[in-house]
């Protein structure tokens, strides 16, 4: 991850075990998992029984198996895709006391929108412990018709809306876990640089 | 430097309220309104008290939107420098004060799902204002306030019968006790906790957090405590040459203000900030009595926060 100068752009400190919280709640993909064994190897086994994890990606049987070995004792919940892994999260906070602690790892729209969700249960983004992993995609919104533009890994990028084309900045809002895509060629359509694949 | 901008007040009313603590009603001297302010929110009271010029922080209690009147409640500190002597002593229904704008270092977090207000004695008054506003918001808060006894502890009746039973008193005459863990224990995700009282119930309600894992960002906490005395010490000025004697029981910001140094402050409690100053150099030991400099900046000695530390003996050089 490249340092911007663009204060919004989120930085993720890495994981570190909140050794008081009386319960965890992680959510990682098939990267983030790595971090998270990493994590359990600085804490006692104690928090990773404290401890729930969504592992939120396409797994085959083998790493469905290697992973739930790896990231015992605590309990692991498997969801097929990002947005199956936030929709249990949610479920989760639903009922979750204070004294919850939140973990997230992974590529950087995993990031955002697990943050994204903390926030509706009012959890402020800095007690949410992250650390990137993997992939540097991003989630990009369009600023002109406000679509959503998932798995970004060039820059410029095409709005799968609207079509204009659009340069991918590192102006983030967390509101909507979502960066800024703004159309490149507005003074001169048509003048459009080279697409590099910048987020891969 | 908007710490330092002031608007004189007459005292309107005077009220005994409990034991020892007296509340002030100001109002401005040509009856124009007063700046609105928020839930939390303190002002400092200029006080020539003997030979001494004090500024002391005090939360405002009244309703944030009142602008006719600002309230305050001053406990009569026995060993105290002299602040709350002169306000019970000298100070009656005419008499006519200094005070700074309204500051809010202790808000309310607005997006919090609930609001678990802890008080102990006079840590009692930023949390009048606060409930006005929380109440106000329809916001979800409870209170749970530990008193001495019910003619030592402020408000108690006017509490109860305003909030009901968001309000929870414990008085220590009974023995009882502010059940922490068991409220802390219990609350839903998204609560926040406010802390103000004696230095020693906020450790432990700090401490008790941390325990049951309540992230940093959720726990908030006040305490407007004196600069603590010492001995004599001289400060020099590196910028205007000039050289003040820091008395032992003044801060060097006092110290500064009393000699007409226009030095930068807000909070005057070691909280904020805005006070920081570079040490030019040193030869006596710094004693850093602020909570806001990091470990590492005390040990460099690079800086001090002028409201409330002073050094041990000798001289230091200041920035100004």
């Amino acid at each position: 991850m490249t340092v911007s100068t663009i204060k919004s752009r989120p930085i993720y400190p890495g994981l570190s075990p909140d050794l008081n919280a009386r319960r965890n709640i992680i959510v990682c993909d098939k990267a983030g998992a790595a971090a998270v064994t990493e994590l359990f190897s600085r804490a006692d086994s104690a928090f990773a029984e404290r401890t729930t994890i969504i592992l939120a990606d396409s797994l085959s049987a083998t790493e469905t198996q290697t992973l739930s070995r790896d990231l015992a004792p605590a309990a692991v919940e498997i969801q097929p895709t990002l947005a199956d892994g936030i929709a249990r999260l949610r479920q989760l906070l639903e009922t979750a006391p204070m004294g919850l602690r939140l973990y997230a790892a992974g590529s950087e729209p995993l990031i955002g929108l697990v943050v994204q969700a903390g926030l509706d249960f009012s959890i402020d983004h800095l007690s949410i412990r992250t650390e990137h992993r993997g992939s540097l995609m991003r989630r990009v919104q369009c600023v002109h018709c406000k679509g959503y533009i998932e798995n970004v890994t060039t820059n410029p990028v095409k709005c799968t809306h609207c079509g204009l084309t659009l340069l991918v900045r590192d102006h983030y809002s967390r509101r909507l876990a979502a960066f800024q895509g703004v159309c490149i060629d507005a003074e001169v359509p048509g003048e459009i640089p080279p697409t590099e694949a910048l987020y891969q | 430097m908007s710490g330092s901008l002031l608007r004189r007040v007459r005292v309107a009313e005077v009220e005994r309220v409990a034991n020892r603590i007296k509340r002030f009603r100001f109002v401005d001297v040509d009856n124009a309104p007063l700046s609105e302010f928020s839930g939390g929110s303190h002002i400092s009271v200029v006080m020539h008290a003997g030979d001494r010029l004090l500024r002391n922080p005090y939360s405002l209690m009244g309703a944030p939107s009142d602008t006719s009147s600002y309230q305050i409640s001053v406990l009569n500190v026995e060993d105290s420098r002299g602040g709350s002597k002169f306000m019970h002593e000298k100070v009656s229904v005419g008499t006519e004060l200094e005070i700074g704008q309204p500051l809010n270092l202790f808000p309310p977090a607005k997006l919090a799902k609930k609001h678990v207000l802890i008080a102990g004695g006079i840590g009692i008054t930023p949390f009048m204002s606060m409930m006005n506003e929380l109440d106000g918001l329809h916001s979800d808060f409870e209170l749970h306030y530990g008193v001495r006894s019910l003619e030592d502890g402020a408000y108690c009746k006017y509490l109860q019968s305003r909030y009901g039973s968001r309000v929870n008193i414990y008085r220590q005459d009974q023995g009882q006790l502010i059940p922490l863990e068991r409220i802390l224990g219990d609350q839903r995700l998204g609560t926040h906790v406010y802390v103000c009282g004696p230095k020693p119930m906020i450790e432990w309600s700090l401490q008790t957090a941390k325990l049951l894992g309540w992230p940093d960002e959720n726990v908030h906490s006040e305490q407007f405590s004196a600069p603590p005395p010492g001995k004599q010490f001289l400060v020099k000025l590196a910028r205007s040459g000039r050289e003040v004697i820091v008395r032992g029981h003044q801060s060097i910001l006092e110290a500064l203000e009393e000699n007409g140094v226009d030095a930068p402050f807000l909070c005057r409690g070691g909280a904020c900030g805005q006070c920081e100053t570079q040490v030019v150099a040193c030869d006596g030991f710094i004693e850093h009595n602020d909570h806001f400099l990091t470990e590492p900046e005390r040990v460099s000695g690079k800086k001090i926060m002028i409201c409330m530390s002073r050094i041990q003996t000798g001289s230091i050089t200041l920035d100004l």
